[in-house]
């Protein structure tokens, strides 16, 4: 089986690590990984500011870098929703909407895969759901079942899904809301030693104001964990 | 009512730095409401319900003169008057002739969104009308010279603490007064008004066309006071609430309760459908029944292909409660009578885009509210069809519009991309917490870490 892998722009920059272990664990599971050179942004930060023209532009630009991918497989919860939920409202026939995945979503939906390893054995985590992977991918179960599964220990955490504040452009337009939205998250969060979330834009969110208030614990993106719980190698 | 919406930052911000136990006290209240609601649709068909509810609504709108002369006739045949007001100063001039005409000193009032919405108390107290709300939530902001914070628990942002020390000092009752002393003080206060005063205001809930019947969800027992104590009562009904046939209430009464507090249905609901002595079955109540359908901006968002359905709206109050972003302020940061999710889409629609810019905007797009939503009003989706035409009318910022413009030529030339991913990393941290928007981030947040290869770079090294 190929996949195109889709790192999208924050996952470019600030998360090359985890999309690396993206490709690490998919090619452990057999899939042929490409990277097409000519990827860049979804277009999602213009579509949810409504600048509708800048966002189809860059719509059509990744539909067709990735008109002839089989799968097209994203290490975030929110730029496959923009691709599937999206897409369809601002180009004709994008038949890139039907064939792109969440990373678990693809693990889990496509693959059929029910357990990755038990790399995660007494890990206590938890799990952060974006906003777009939980309500318009309708991810959810998939995730947690994949680092379940490896041995972790996904502790309950009474707003595991509610917004993080981040919101695209929403985070420094309105940025003192956003900020108090983080807060929320990280004054309930329960006794764990890392979150995980599927979204760059939601890590970045919660680490950057985890740090700046001295909160000492780690954000990771969900591919790094899913490799883990694979390899074993933390 | 005034619309301050343009300082919605800054309000928001002075709400969450000045005052953290406006933020407490609204996240605790919402919460209970989210819970009971949750428990309350647990053993139905929730969605089955709010398809057919919107099924209803959106019937109803579409037929929407029809229905309202429908209901009309029936009003009148009852002996009521009814009267048909395009804009808040058309209300104020039907209630000043009423006023004027049957020498009305004093006021008592249910709780009515809509009055808020044409600022009904300011103009009747210019009239040198009393208005006494008769709400025990609005009764306690009345006295504190607050619009409400919430369509459904108006002093949702106070505590108990907060109602001690107003009733301590206007009322005279204990500092550390019990609820139920509080509430006691309240009522014998209110129980006066209620036996002196000549007018009654009402809103509705909804108005049935059908059999022409007004109906009105509570729980205190002051609507029904309100509506039939005094010698005339005044109900003022948008003209969006209404429903086409008597079997439809029922429904709608169960859903609209279960959506607001999680109740099987309201402890009161009164049905109006005349004045007291009126044909048929009305025995008490008040001598004149006088009901006003106000427009004030609907007709218009009606006829507005892209947004109307906001219109569906039943003044539950679940989106804001569900909201994340209301959460955090409670309703007067919005600086418009109806805040949060809902805000957004009806403040644009019925008063105007520039005059409610930016609540459009004040939502991280989390989608929650769709969730909720008792009517299926497709939230953000209206939302975003405002913010589309904040960008069209040119009124989003400038630094935006450059932003943007930039992010997508760089995303359309790839090889232009890839070097300004590898690029942002070699700026040094000082110059980055400058550059406009990276600056309102850092103001409260460690900005991303940008060192290290990208992932073409990696990709381009091998993956092993
Ligand atoms: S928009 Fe829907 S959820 Fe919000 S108040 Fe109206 S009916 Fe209730």
């Amino acid at each position: 089986m190929r996949v195109s892998l889709f790192v999208t722009c924050l996952g470019d920059r600030f998360f090359a690590d985890a999309a690396a272990d993206a490709v690490r664990l998919l090619r452990s599971l057999d899939v042929d990984v490409d990277f097409p050179k000519n990827q860049t942004c979804c277009g999602q930060p213009a579509w949810n500011a409504g600048h509708i023209p800048q966002a189809r532009e860059m719509a059509a630009h990744t539909a067709a870098v990735f008109a002839d991918s089989d799968y097209v497989v994203l290490p975030s919860g929110s730029c496959a929703a923009m691709l599937r939920c999206t897409y369809p409202r601002l180009l004709e026939a994008p038949v890139v909407a039907e064939r792109s995945y969440e990373l678990a979503e693809f693990l889990v939906d496509v693959l059929e895969i029910t357990e990755l390893g038990s790399g995660l054995e007494g890990r206590r985590l938890a799990y952060h759901h974006g906003c777009h992977a939980l309500r318009e991918l309708e991810v959810e179960e998939q995730p947690v079942r994949l680092l379940e599964s490896a041995g972790a220990k996904i502790v309950p955490w009474e707003m595991d899904q509610e917004c993080c504040g981040f919101g695209g452009l929403f985070a420094v337009k309105a940025p003192e809301v956003s900020i108090a939205m983080a807060d929320r998250k990280l004054d309930t969060l329960p006794d764990v030693e890392t979150v995980v979330s599927a979204d760059g834009g939601c890590l970045l969110q919660l680490e950057g104001r985890a740090r700046r208030r001295g909160v000492p614990i780690p954000f990771r993106p969900l591919a790094s964990l899913l490799w883990e719980a694979r390899s074993g190698r933390a | 009512m005034d619309v301050h919406s343009r300082d919605y930052r800054a309000r928001a911000r002075q709400i969450i730095e000045e005052t953290p136990e406006v933020r407490e006290a609204v996240n605790a209240a919402t919460q209970t409401f989210v819970d009971n609601r949750q428990k309350a649709f647990a053993d139905l068909d929730g969605t089955a319900l709010s398809r057919w509810a919107e099924r209803v609504k959106s019937h109803a709108l579409s037929h929407l003169a029809d229905y309202l002369e429908e209901a009309e006739a029936r009003l009148v045949e009852r002996g009521a008057h009814v009267h048909w007001a395009e804009t808040a100063s058309d209300v104020h001039q039907i209630f000043e002739c009423i006023v004027r005409e049957q020498g009305v000193k004093k006021a008592v009032k249910a709780k009515s969104m809509l009055s808020e919405e044409i600022g009904l108390n300011p103009f009747l107290e210019s009239c040198g009308v009393e208005v006494f709300e008769t709400d025990l939530g609005e009764y306690i902001i009345q006295l504190l010279g607050e619009p409400p914070s919430h369509i459904v628990g108006p002093s949702i942002h106070k505590s108990l603490d907060d109602t001690r020390v107003i009733f301590h000092e206007r009322l005279g009752t204990p500092r550390d007064a019990s609820p139920e002393r509080l509430a006691e003080a309240a009522r014998d206060l209110l129980r006066d008004a209620f036996l002196t005063a000549d007018l009654g205001i009402s809103g509705g809930n909804f108005l049935v066309a059908e059999t022409g019947s007004i109906a009105l969800i509570e729980n205190e027992g002051n609507i029904r006071l309100s509506t039939s104590v005094p010698r005339i009562h005044i109900a003022l009904v948008g003209i969006e609430k209404v429903l086409p046939k008597w079997a439809d209430l029922p429904t709608f009464l169960q859903v609209t309760a279960k959506s607001a507090t999680g109740q099987p249905v309201g402890c009161f609901v009164s049905m109006i459908q005349g004045p007291g002595g009126s044909p048929g079955d009305e025995p008490d109540g008040p001598e004149e029944l006088h009901v006003v359908l106000v427009d004030n901006g609907r007709s218009r968002l009606l006829a507005d292909p892209e947004a109307w359905e906001a219109l569906r709206c039943v003044r539950c109050g679940a989106c804001l409660n569900i909201c994340p972003v209301y959460r955090q302020t409670g309703g007067h940061a919005y600086g418009y009578v109806y805040s949060g999710p809902i805000g957004g889409i009806l403040g644009p629609g019925l008063v105007g885009l520039e005059e409610t810019l930016p609540l459009p905007f004040a939502s991280s797009a989390c989608g929650a509210c769709a969730d909720v939503c008792p009517v299926r009003i497709p939230i953000p989706d209206l939302l975003h069809v405002w913010r589309q035409r904040a960008v069209e009318r040119g009124l989003t910022s400038d630094v935006e519009r450059s932003v943007l413009g930039l992010l997508t030529s760089t995303a359309t030339r790839p090889r232009l991309f890839g070097w300004a991913e590898k690029a942002a990393g070699l700026l040094p941290a000082p110059v980055l917490r400058h550059l406009p928007m990276l600056r309102e981030w850092s103001a409260g947040r460690e900005p991303p870490r940008l060192e290290g290869p990208t992932f073409r770079e990696l990709w381009d090294e091998g993956i092993e």
